[in-house]
């Protein structure tokens, strides 16, 4: 199955693409994606980077499992204001 | 009304939007683009968002304000793209029948843009550019 994955900010800088299509197992979690798409994208690995997790432009867990058309944002530092 | 926008913001048009027959106060709260961060001398911000989780994050920050205080309505507008020094990045503006609904809300607004919503900015500085951000928000724990 398919997952759309959008970037931002500096993960966007890290990829240089602004959204991908991903096909991934059925039932993996949104932190498997993450470990899968920095095995794409090497420069992923920001060092102590946290990051919070977004399907469907909502908060989840780590082990939130993923549908198909799920729509995957991996949030870094939030710094709006 | 909860946007993002590229273009400077209208605080008039804001503050016709929450003005109420109801209301005794409006608070404008206008954060501001600084000339200096950390030490460093700062040129320009950059704004960049996830535009429509941004909006309904700052929707649902109205909607628990409106639970936690007796307000009569907010606005909140947080620009995006570049920031010129002394330029407005956010306004949030709230009426209220009195006063201390008014300022508990906007506050308590401001604080939680800085944790949860969206929103990232690139600070521009003579001699580099940086990212800010410490991620306050922790990992829900959830299914």
């Amino acid at each position: 199955m398919n997952v759309r994955v959008k970037f931002f900010a500096i993960l966007r800088e890290r990829t240089g693409v602004a959204a991908v299509s991903k096909e991934i197992e059925a039932g993996i979690s949104v932190a498997d994606l993450w470990r899968q798409l920095q095995k794409d994208y090497p420069k992923l690995d920001v060092p102590g980077i946290r990051l919070l997790y977004a399907v469907n432009q909502s908060y989840v867990g780590t082990d939130h499992r993923l549908n198909e058309n799920d729509e995957v944002v991996f949030v870094p530092p939030v710094s709006g204001g | 009304m909860f946007r993002v926008t590229d273009k400077p913001i209208n605080l008039d048009e804001l503050i016709r939007y929450v003005t109420d027959p109801e209301a005794g106060a409006i608070v404008p709260f206008i954060g501001t683009t600084r000339n200096n961060n950390e030490g460093r001398k700062v040129i320009a911000l950059d704004y960049d968002a996830y535009p429509e989780m941004a909006e309904k994050e700052l929707a649902r920050i109205g909607a628990d304000a409106a639970k936690k205080w007796p307000i009569c309505r907010m606005a909140i507008v947080h620009r995006l793209g570049p920031v010129q020094i002394g330029e407005a990045s956010v306004i949030i503006v709230v009426s209220s029948a009195h006063r201390d609904a008014a300022f508990a809300a906007s506050r308590f607004a401001i604080e939680e843009i800085k944790k949860t919503v969206p929103i990232w900015k690139k600070e521009v500085f003579e001699g580099g550019e940086v990212w800010i951000g410490t991620q306050t928000g922790q990992p829900l724990k959830t299914d």
